[in-house]
């Protein structure tokens, strides 16, 4: 691990240390009270999620159409992230909606979108795991569906009735919220990195010990 | 004259249905536009909200430490195989 990556995940781990001290002293929401702190997670998760699905379909495009075998690792690392951040994102959601809503789930157009995006991942690890050869080519062009559905998501909030909060409530928010915010999110975004390279890595060294063996078998 | 009054009676009810449906849409409150802050909580608690936020954030937690293990182990156990490998062959 070079030492731009250590430092990095050192800043990641002291931030995450120190975020549930900054949520504490964010102030309660007028509607939500104290259940909207569950925000500051779920957010940048969500954020994470729709990143990490980006992540794999321009490295799919890579592999499919500009032919660069090696971003196949890039695919399967941010498949893997797409379905940690899509889990936190779609249980936090849910708790957050129990206390707010009254309800755990709806099937609007945001939820259902992010549910299905969730599941294109699930199923792309699943068809990597037990699809055996060719699967890369096939998992790719999956991964370009995911990242298809990424601006469906992010809008659907604005165009269809639903009682999740819209896009603007982000760039309105006040001070004393947005701070935390945005630290979670700089928290998150550096997690996001460094576990996207930490993944990305052990396939290369995967596909390094592959090549060893076969070199072996040859000699 | 039986089916005309029949098409014109199933056209009345396929308009009430779409009013009934637009009506269903339009009762449903609209969600905040923008978050407000406040010093304390609203009283009229009636579902905790402290196991729900602890749920999520040790969900969140767990998952991430649980994860940042397995990356570690499984890049461990080939970098592991690869040295060996390596060594062995020099």
């Amino acid at each position: 691990m070079t030492r731009g990556m250590t430092l990095m995940m050192a800043v990641a781990a002291l931030m995450f240390a120190y975020a549930p001290f900054m949520i504490d002293n964010a102030p309660y929401e007028a509607t939500m009270g104290l259940v909207y702190k569950i925000y500051f997670f779920h957010m940048p998760s969500a954020w994470m999620f729709l990143t990490a699905a980006i992540t794999a379909g321009v490295a799919s495009f890579r592999l499919l159409f500009l032919k660069r075998p090696r971003a196949d690792h890039w695919v399967m690392a941010a498949a893997e992230l797409a379905v940690l951040f899509g889990a936190f994102t779609l249980v936090t959601g849910p708790l957050w909606a129990r206390k707010a809503w009254g309800v755990w789930w709806v099937w609007d157009a945001r939820l259902t979108s992010s549910l299905m995006l969730f599941l294109i991942f699930v199923a792309y690890s699943l068809l990597r795991k037990y699809g055996g050869p060719g699967s890369d080519k096939l998992g790719a062009g999956l991964a370009l569906f995911g990242m298809a559905n990424v601006p469906f998501i992010y809008v659907s909030v604005n165009y269809w009735r639903t009682f999740h909060p819209p896009t603007s409530v982000v760039p309105t928010l006040p001070v004393e919220m947005g701070i935390p915010l945005w630290y979670c999110v700089f928290a998150f975004t550096l997690l996001f990195i460094v576990l996207l390279r930490l993944r990305a890595r052990l396939e290369h060294q995967r596909e390094r010990l592959e090549e060893l063996y076969l070199a072996e078998d040859e000699a | 004259m039986r089916m005309t009054m029949a098409s014109r009676l199933s056209k009345v009810m396929l308009v009430l249905a779409a009013l009934l449906v637009a009506t269903a849409v339009y009762a449903q409150g609209q969600p905040p536009p923008e978050f407000v802050p406040v010093g304390e909580a609203p009283q009229a608690e009636q579902i905790p909200a402290m196991p729900l936020l602890g749920i999520a954030y040790g969900f969140i937690w767990v998952g991430m430490f649980a994860y940042v293990w397995s990356i570690a182990r499984r890049l461990q156990k080939v970098e592991g195989e690869l040295s060996a490998l390596e060594s062995r062959k020099s």
